[in-house]
């Protein structure tokens, strides 16, 4: 059964130990055999797949082979893909066939991937426990009562659990990292504007970022490689060079300055969880890293400034969704207000529709300056502490996830709670910094993540500094007990 | 009691642009449904707006004609309100930083007075798409084809007092547009649209009064119509003892009434925040410096060149150059003709009534400029009299020939200015009315003028017009006074 990296299947296709179709076909057996356990495959491309796959080995043989050729993976299902359903996990777009790739899709094609299918998450990548899918929830290889984290949480099982080698995720406040976390593997939220938008069904459109997931560091630098780059038809994507990230994975990382910031070891953590950290922070100092306290002030802020902007831009992200042009329509509308109100009533999941009202409550005239102007000059505060730590530090490490992957339904009726599982991460995404999730010990059987927040564009040491930890570990070797 | 009237306009320009605002797809008129509208402007989940920076510069040439400010970091924001006609669920639009700062219009009324007209601001935004609620058995029909088409909305001042006032405003901003050549202005097709804030206020007092918007305003006719009607209302109302209601009310044109729209937008909460898929547009000086050095001859500035070069009265070079074409027509037909006043009372006489019988715009004009001065050439050297100058005029326009010269030719239509021919004329006129000759004779200074005129009246019928009016009077003045 394959427990593949992309290295090691790019090696052994170009060894000719298999084809393409062959892993491909691996692959499509054990989501077909083992998928019913965790769910995490809303729709999945077989004959598309393989018919992907031969093109790919004839490319191979030609000598055509593109830096990904023949590699299978899979795609969140809020990537739009020509073709294939594009549904969000979410009922609204149950029924909606894309007309176009998403830019991240075409690119990783013309790398020359094979695309196994479209995995689940949480609705409109809303949530951190991947139970507000429409398609249901999905369940963790670690423990198949626990959630794998969200909302990239489809994409994160499918990898742990042996059914593709890696896959694109979306994080808006944590949706690569912590499900990354909390399966044991390595994810990537690039810096904002590091990757194209376009395509990507919009969350928060001034937080959303597409990334990678996979087991290793290696793998999320050959996938960014590959997703990462100026996109003229997403006006935030920056034109900024991509650098070689793979040559950058073996860069001398000695003399590296790594800021701990004191706010992020307080009451919530679990303190087995806290002690993972100080020991994966002792294996950077034997690599010769200088490790500081550092301070990021409005760290208790994020939060609540996340929970504003976030669901402001959601609200109005979500108006399309109206049953006029695409998607759900409810029965016999007896005028335009019922189509439009029942539409969205029906088509959307109790959770998207909490964070459409919160956003239109925070965005209503005689709130605005209150809630959504006041966040947004948090954000900047927020982002400037992170501005003053870089000036003396290279990067920052602290955990993914106060606490590991916890039970289905523990936090589905108390959202507060569940919201507060992304405290580490949603800073990086308000400051639209890069930060990568990694392996970094176990608790009670469950993953632990490690989280390395880099400076703008510095993609490159965050992956060098994942990469040369996992040279000196074995966390992201283990297997999950459900794998296949 | 006497009623003062305020007038604010919103004026929504088409831009033209040969994509969209905020997409490839094309922006012309006409085309079938929705044949012109790209997974962006149907906002298909995951598309992303990227801004046309030709409508960019649009707003800016416009700013810069007003002499406004041009704000060098505009932003747009979203208007979020539910309609099928909006794919998105909000228009992209610009509130608190519109790309086109206060600014200036100067406007000429008929009796040649001029008014400032203070402009408050003018953003960029996108036009919505069509409703259409006939053919379709009880449902509607939704063209997106005009989604996502550029406009700049031009909002004034309330510094109208009349409707002439508003009139010769949007007169005056259409001028603009076309002269910038930002815009066809063509209202017909709703390139150029015109919401009216009016409201009265008795004469002296400050305060203004209760506003009413009227909408759907779509010819300048209309305008001014609408305002007037809307205006007899209010008064009415409120000297019944009523009060006006700050509403939206709709102009009807067949009946001539204003009437509230049946409208739940009042009551919406547009919810405006900056658009997170789009950046701020950095304006930066070189773009100004180059725009500004690119920017056309403006409507004020030709006009002052006409009185001062071409000697023109203020009211002929204000109507000339209203429309940059009928400005470049007349350019072209004062130079071939080798006499501006006679050019420009020839464009604003019978080229001007002849377009409007014939319900043409000056770009189709049966008769080109180059045709017109070389009838007005024709006047100049006598070969013709004003009076037959028209009837070649009149075969010019249904193409009876190339050029004046050559119907002047083929019609024999050519003066006679020949004091013999003459001569022989005016002997043949006296000696058929010697009745006349004897009462012209007896009459005193001032009743042998009047009646100077039957004789030379006489004399143009016998030459079927031909005869030189000047050489006829000096003619019967001799035979007639010895």
């Amino acid at each position: 059964m394959p427990k593949h990296t992309i290295a090691d299947i790019l090696r052994g296709l170009e060894a000719k130990t298999f084809s393409s179709e062959e892993i491909t076909q691996q692959y499509l057996d054990a989501i077909a055999k083992h998928d019913s356990k965790f769910n995490s495959f809303i729709t999945v491309t077989g004959e598309q797949a393989l018919s992907q796959a031969r093109a790919a080995d004839t490319a191979r043989q030609k000598g055509a082979a593109g830096a990904l050729c023949g590699v299978p993976i899979a795609h969140k299902d809020i990537f739009c893909t020509e073709g294939v359903r594009t549904s969000c996990a979410s009922k609204m777009l149950d029924n909606f066939i894309a007309p176009y790739n998403a830019t991240v899709v075409d690119r990783l094609a013309s790398a020359g991937v094979v695309t196994l299918g479209k995995t689940n998450l949480d609705e409109f990548a809303m949530g951190s426990s991947n139970e507000t899918s429409f398609y249901g929830p999905v369940r963790n290889p670690w423990n198949t009562d626990c959630v794998p984290g969200g909302s990239s949480g489809g994409s994160a099982a499918a990898i742990a659990a042996g059914m593709a080698p890696a896959a694109t995720g979306t994080d808006t406040g944590g949706s690569i990292r912590q499900p990354a976390a909390l399966c044991g593997l390595t994810g990537l939220k690039p810096t904002y504007g590091r990757v194209s938008r376009y395509g990507m069904i919009a969350f928060a459109s001034s937080l959303d970022q597409g990334g990678p997931m996979a087991k290793t560091a290696e793998d999320n630098a050959l996938l960014l490689q590959a997703m990462a780059g100026f996109d003229h038809r997403d006006s935030t994507s920056m034109n900024v060079a991509v650098p070689d990230y793979v040559a950058g994975l073996s860069k001398d990382l000695s003399g590296l300055k790594i800021g701990v910031p004191k706010e992020y070891f307080s009451d919530g953590l679990a303190p087995d969880i806290a002690a993972a950290i100080e020991a994966s922070l002792d294996v950077y100092r034997k690599m010769g890293a200088e490790i500081k306290t550092i301070s990021l002030p409005h760290t208790h802020l994020a939060v609540p400034c996340y929970y504003i902007i976030a669901p402001a831009e959601a609200s109005t992200n979500l108006s399309r969704f109206d049953g006029v042009r695409y998607g759900y329509r409810c029965e016999n509308p007896k005028d335009l207000d019922d189509l439009y109100t029942r539409t969205r009533a029906e088509g959307f999941g109790a959770e998207v529709k909490r964070r459409i009202l919160i956003g239109t409550y925070a965005l209503s005239s005689g709130f605005y300056d209150a809630y959504y102007r006041k966040a947004q000059q948090i954000r900047r505060l927020i982002k400037q502490d992170f501005d003053e730590a870089f000036k003396s530090v290279d990067i920052i490490a602290g955990p993914t996830t106060p606490n590991p992957a916890f039970a289905l339904g523990e936090k589905v009726s108390d959202p507060v709670t569940m919201y507060l599982e992304d405290i580490y991460t949603i800073a990086v995404n308000l400051a639209g910094l890069p930060a990568i999730s990694l392996p970094a010990g176990f608790t009670q059987g469950k993953p632990i993540g490690l989280q390395l927040i880099g400076r703008d564009f510095d993609e490159t040491t965050l992956l060098a500094a994942a990469h040369q930890y996992q040279q000196r570990s074995d966390w992201h070797q283990q297997a999950a007990p459900g794998s296949v | 009691m006497e009623w003062e009237v305020v007038i604010g306009l919103e004026i929504h320009v088409q831009l033209t642009t040969k994509s969209k605002i905020f997409s490839g797809s094309s922006t012309a008129f006409g085309a079938d449904a929705n044949t012109q509208a790209s997974a962006v402007d149907l906002a298909m989940p995951g598309t992303l707006p990227v801004l046309n920076e030709q409508a960019v510069k649009n707003a800016i040439l416009f700013g810069l004609a007003i002499n406004a400010d041009i704000c060098r970091d505009s932003v747009f924001d979203r208007k979020n309100y539910f309609y099928p006609d909006l794919p998105k669920g909000y228009q992209t639009t610009q509130m608190d930083f519109p790309i086109v700062g206060p600014g200036i219009v100067e406007i000429t009324l008929s009796d040649g007075s001029t008014r400032s007209v203070r402009v408050h601001h003018a953003h960029l935004e996108e036009d919505a798409g069509k409703s259409l609620h006939e053919d379709y058995q009880g449902m509607s029909g939704i063209d997106l084809n005009r989604a996502g088409t550029p406009l700049i909305e031009i909002v004034s001042e309330p510094d109208m007092r009349s409707a002439e006032e508003a009139v010769a405003y949007l007169r005056k901003i259409h001028s603009i547009v076309t002269y910038l050549g930002i815009s066809d202005g063509d209202m017909s097709q709703g390139s150029l649209r015109c919401d009216a804030n009016v409201s009265i206020r008795p004469k002296g007092q400050e305060e203004y009064g209760t506003r009413a918007e009227l909408k759907n305003i779509n010819s300048f006719r209309f305008v001014e119509r609408a305002i007037k009607t809307e205006v007899l209302r209010q008064i009415e109302l409120i000297e019944d003892g009523g009060k006006v209601k700050q509403e939206t009310r709709l102009y009807d044109s067949d009946k001539n009434e204003t009437r509230p729209m049946r409208s739940k937008e009042e009551a919406n909460d547009y919810r405006y925040f900056p658009c997170p898929d789009l950046l701020p547009v950095h304006v930066e000086q070189s773009l100004i410096d180059e725009l500004l050095a690119g920017m056309p001859e403006l409507p004020d500035a030709k006009r002052q060149r006409f009185e001062s070069d071409f000697g023109l009265s203020a009211y002929d070079a204000y109507l000339l150059t209203g429309e940059r074409a009928v400005a470049d027509y007349f350019e072209v037909a004062a130079n071939s003709a080798g006499d501006a006043k006679l050019a420009a009372n020839w464009v604003n006489g019978e080229l001007s009534a002849s377009l409007n019988r014939d319900n043409l715009s000056i770009n189709a004009s049966p008769v080109s400029a180059e045709q017109l001065g070389g009838l007005i050439q024709r006047i100049r050297d006598n070969s013709i009299s004003g009076k037959i100058a028209k009837q070649v005029f009149d075969a010019l326009w249904n193409k009876e020939g190339d050029s004046a010269d050559a119907i002047i030719d083929s019609k024999g239509l050519k003066q006679v200015s020949d004091s013999g021919a003459l001569g022989a004329m005016v002997d043949e006129v006296l000696a058929a009315n010697p009745e006349q000759v004897e009462q012209f004779r007896a009459a005193d200074e001032g009743k042998r003028k009047k009646m100077l005129g039957f004789f030379v009246g006489q004399i143009m019928k016998a030459s079927k017009g031909q005869a030189n009016p000047g050489v006829i009077n000096k003619l019967l003045n001799e035979k007639l006074g010895g």
